[in-house]
C-alpha cells in the first residue's frame, strides 16, 4: 500500500514536503488504497450499470455504518496482535454478549421495571459490556498464568461461548429490543440529525487545531525542531476540511420519504412542496466508533498501558525486566478486548434490531484481517490504532462495492481473502523498502 | 582501593546464593560482596554462573536458597521492580531493550515521565535522554528511531544510559563494553571511575583481564556455578586470574 508515496514530482521536494509535514507515509497508503477501491467501484459502476451508485451520500453513510462493529473490536484486536497474541473468539462472544443483553432487556428487566422503561437500554448496555469484559478477563488469565497460548484458549472460546449463547436462547431470536437500545444501531432515528452533526464536527475541528498548537508549544519548550509555520498550516487546513467534508456528506443523506411523512404525521410538520429534506447526520454507532478511535488512541500513544503493550510485543523478556508485570498486563489486554467486543454487540444487535445466536459469525476473521490489512504485525510490537480502523473500512468497501455491482458472496470472499494476503505482502514491501 | 579498606556495612551481601535450572546448577553457594565505591569484578568462563548470579540480585530470577542484604539489612528482592527500589541498576547482557520503541522509550521503560494528567510525556523523556546521552555517547542522534535501526554499540550505550539516569547506588554491568569501539569504551571505563568516585557500588562482569586489572578493586572468579575465589587486584597479576579462571584454582593456596 506504499505506491501512493512515489508521486510525479521532483523527488527532492516530495521528500522535504514529507519531511517538513512528518505525515505518515503509512497512513497516506492506506487512504490512498482506500480512495482507489471507492473511486474504482464508482467508476465501474458508472461504465457497467450506467451508473455509480458508490461515491453517493447514502453508501458512505451505509458503509460508515457497516465498519462501526467491525471498526470497534480491531481496535481491541490490535493490542492482542502487538503483544503477539490472537483472539479467535470475538465472533462468538459477541453473540454471547448480544444474547445476553436480549434476554436483559426482554425476559428479565420488563418484568422488574415495566417494558420500554427509560433505564432499560443502560442496564442492557451495561451487562453486556460487562459480560464481554468478564470473559476476555478468563481468556487473558488463562494465557498468562496457566501458559496455555492464546491460539488454544480463544480457539476454544470460538466454541465454548457460541454454544452458550444457543444453549441460553435455544436457538430463539430474541426480540423485540428496548426501542432506545435499537437507536444504538444506527438507522434514521439512531442518527444524531445535521444540527447534532455540525456540533460534532465543530468541537473535532476545534480538538484538531487545539492539538497542533499545544503540539507546537510541547516542542518549542524543548528547543526541539518545530515544523515550519507553512506546514501547520497546510495540516490544519487539510484536517479541518476532512471534518467539514465529513459533515456535510452525512447531512447531505435525507430521510426516506417513508419516514419523512410518518414523523410529518406524528409532529403535525406540512410537508412543503418537493419533500421535506430531514438529514440523518452521523450515525450514533458511527459516534461510538468514533469515541473508541479517539480514546484507544490517546491510550497507545500516551499512557503507559499503551507503551508497555508496545514493549511486550517488541521484546517481552526486556519488559519484564523494566519491571512490568507481563503476566497481568495480558489479563487486561484481554479483558479491554472483551470490553469492547461487547460494545461492538451492542451496536450488531441493535441494527439487526434483535439478538440471535448466530450474531458476529465469521466476525473473529474480519476482525484480524482488519487489523492485519491497517499493519498490524503478527510478528509482534507493530500496529496502530488508525491502521486498523482504515482495515476495518478497506474490507468493508470491498464488501459492499461487489454487493452494489452485482458480484455474488462466492466471489466476494474469493476477494477479500486476496486482497488480505496481498495487503500484507505490499506492506512487507513497504518495510523492508522503509528500512 | 582494597578490601582492607573495607570497614563497615557492605552495600550488598550476597550469601551462599544457590539456583538451579532442571538439574544443573548454576550458581552453587556462591558469596560475594561490594562496598561502596569499589567495583568488584566477576570473571569466570562461558557458562560459569555470572550472568545467573547477577540477575538473582535484580530480580530476573528467583534463588532456591541463600541471602540477600543490602546496606546490611535483609532483602526481599522477588522482581526487578523490587531490585529497583534497592536502587540497584542492571546492564543486562543481552541489553533488554524493547527493539521497536526509541531510545528514550527505552530508558525510561516502566519509569515513564509523566505530565500532571498523567500522560506519558514523550517530550521530556526524549529532552532527557538527549542529555545522558550526550555524557555517553556524544555522537549518537538517532532519538526518533526505534533501537533495532542502532549499531550493536549505539544500543548498548542506550542501555548503559538507563542503568546510570536513575542514580544507582549499585549498578550491575554485564559485559558493558562487549559490543563497543575503542573510544566509547574509554568513556565507560571514565564513567565507572567516576561513578565509583561519587560512591557507587559496581559489579562488572568482564571478559577482558586487563579492564578487571584497570577497573577493579577485587575480583570474584566463578567456575561451573561454585566460586573460585575472591582476590584484591592489587596483591594478584594477569596470570593469577587468568589460572583461577581456567585451573578454578586461588594462587598461593595450596591446592
Ligand atoms: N534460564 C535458564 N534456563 C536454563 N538454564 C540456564 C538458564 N540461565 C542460565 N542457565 C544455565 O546456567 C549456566 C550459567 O549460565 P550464565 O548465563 O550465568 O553463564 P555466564 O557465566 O554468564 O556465561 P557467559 O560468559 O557466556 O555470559 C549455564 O550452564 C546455562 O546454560
Ligand atoms: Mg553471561
Amino acid at each position: 500500500m506504499s505506491e501512493h508515496s512515489a508521486t510525479r514530482n521532483q523527488p527532492g521536494l516530495v521528500q522535504r514536503f514529507m519531511r517538513d509535514t512528518e505525515l505518515d507515509t503509512r497512513l497516506l497508503g492506506m487512504l490512498g488504497a482506500l480512495a482507489l477501491i471507492w473511486v474504482g467501484f464508482h467508476v465501474y459502476g458508472a461504465l457497467s450499470n450506467g451508473f455509480g451508485a458508490f461515491l453517493t451520500p447514502r453508501n458512505l453513510w451505509n458503509l460508515s455504518v457497516q465498519t462501526a462493529s467491525i471498526g470497534i473490536m480491531a481496535c481491541g484486536m490490535v493490542l492482542v496482535i502487538i503483544t503477539r497474541h490472537i483472539d479467535l473468539s470475538v465472533g462468538s462472544v459477541l453473540g454471547f454478549c448480544a444474547v445476553i443483553m436480549g434476554i436483559t432487556q426482554v425476559w428479565f428487566l420488563p418484568k422488574l421495571v415495566g417494558l420500554e422503561h427509560w433505564s432499560i437500554w443502560i442496564i442492557a448496555c451495561v451487562v453486556g459490556m460487562v459480560a464481554g469484559t468478564l470473559v476476555g478477563a478468563i481468556h487473558g488469565w488463562l494465557i498468562a498464568y496457566l501458559s496455555i497460548p492464546a491460539f488454544i484458549v480463544t480457539l476454544g472460546g470460538l466454541l465454548v461461548w457460541r454454544g452458550a449463547a444457543f444453549l441460553i436462547t435455544r436457538g430463539e431470536t430474541i426480540s423485540p429490543l428496548d426501542s432506545t437500545f435499537k437507536l444504538l444501531g444506527g438507522g434514521p432515528n439512531g442518527a444524531v440529525g445535521a444540527t447534532g452533526s455540525w456540533i460534532v464536527g465543530i468541537i473535532a475541528a476545534i480538538a484538531v487545531v487545539a492539538m497542533i498548537i499545544m503540539g507546537r508549544a510541547r516542542r518549542k519548550r524543548f528547543d526541539f525542531r518545530l515544523r515550519p509555520i507553512w506546514a501547520e498550516w497546510f495540516i490544519g487546513i487539510i484536517s479541518v476540511g476532512a471534518v467539514v467534508g465529513a459533515v456535510l456528506l452525512v447531512n447531505a443523506y435525507p430521510w426516506p420519504t417513508g419516514i419523512v411523512r410518518r414523523y410529518a404525521a406524528a409532529n403535525d410538520i406540512e410537508i412543503p412542496e418537493g419533500g421535506l429534506f430531514i438529514s440523518h447526520g452521523f450515525a450514533i454507532p458511527v459516534l461510538i466508533l468514533l469515541a473508541v478511535i479517539v480514546v484507544m488512541t490517546v491510550v497507545m500513544n500516551r499512557t503507559r498501558f499503551g507503551r508497555y503493550v508496545y514493549a511486550i510485543g517488541g521484546n517481552p523478556e526486556a519488559a519484564a525486566l523494566a519491571g512490568i508485570n507481563t503476566r497481568w498486563m495480558t489479563v487486561k489486554i484481554f479483558a479491554l478486548m472483551g470490553f469492547l467486543t461487547g460494545l461492538s454487540a451492542v451496536v450488531a444487535s441493535a441494527r439487526l434490531g434483535s439478538a440471535t445466536n448466530a450474531l458476529g459469525t465469521l466476525d473473529e476473521l474480519y476482525v484480524i484481517a482488519a487489523a492485519v490489512i491497517g499493519g498490524t504485525s503478527l510478528s509482534g510490537g507493530v500496529g496502530t490504532i488508525y491502521g486498523a480502523v482504515l482495515g476495518a473500512f478497506v474490507m468493508q468497501s470491498l464488501q459492499t462495492g461487489m454487493v452494489l455491482i452485482g458480484f455474488d458472496a462466492a466471489v466476494q470472499q474469493v476477494v477479500v481473502g486476496g486482497v488480505l494476503v496481498l495487503a500484507v505482502y505490499l506492506d512487507n514491501l513497504y518495510r523492508r523498502s522503509s528500512k | 582501593m582494597s578490601s582492607k579498606t573495607n570497614t563497615g556495612t557492605p552495600l550488598i551481601d550476597m550469601r551462599d546464593i544457590c539456583i538451579s535450572f532442571g538439574g544443573v546448577h548454576a550458581v552453587d553457594h556462591v558469596s560475594v560482596d561490594l562496598y561502596p565505591g569499589e567495583v568488584v569484578g566477576l570473571l569466570g568462563h562461558n557458562g560459569a554462573g555470572k550472568s545467573t548470579l547477577i540477575k538473582i540480585l535484580s530480580g530476573a530470577y528467583k534463588m532456591d536458597s541463600g541471602e540477600i542484604y543490602v546496606n546490611g539489612e535483609r532483602a526481599d528482592i522477588r522482581s526487578p521492580r523490587d531490585a529497583r527500589r534497592y536502587n540497584i541498576e542492571t546492564i543486562y547482557q543481552t541489553l533488554a531493550l524493547a527493539d521497536n520503541l526509541d531510545a528514550a522509550s527505552n530508558l525510561f521503560l516502566g519509569r515513564e515521565l509523566t505530565s500532571p494528567l498523567g500522560l506519558v510525556d514523550d517530550d521530556a523523556m526524549e529532552s532527557e535522554a538527549r542529555k545522558i546521552m550526550a555524557r555517553l555517547n556524544p555522537n549518537f542522534q538517532k532519538f526518533k528511531d526505534p533501537v533495532s535501526a542502532l549499531s550493536g554499540g549505539q544500543r548498548q550505550s542506550v542501555a548503559i544510559a538507563r542503568a546510570v539516569y536513575f542514580n544507582a547506588q549499585i549498578l550491575i554491568m554485564d559485559e558493558p563494553t562487549a559490543a563497543l569501539g575503542p573510544h566509547e569504551t574509554q568513556m565507560v571505563s571514565e564513567l565507572i571511575t567516576q561513578l565509583k568516585a561519587e560512591g557507587i557500588g559496581i559489579f562488572l562482569i568482564s571478559h577482558d583481564i586487563h579492564d578487571v586489572m584497570e577497573l577493579c578493586d577485587r575480583a570474584s572468579v566463578m567456575k561451573n556455578g561454585k566460586l573460585v575465589g575472591t582476590v584484591d587486584v592489587a596483591d594478584v597479576t594477569d596470570d593469577d586470574l587468568l589460572s583461577m579462571i581456567i585451573l578454578g584454582k586461588q594462587p598461593g593456596k595450596a591446592a
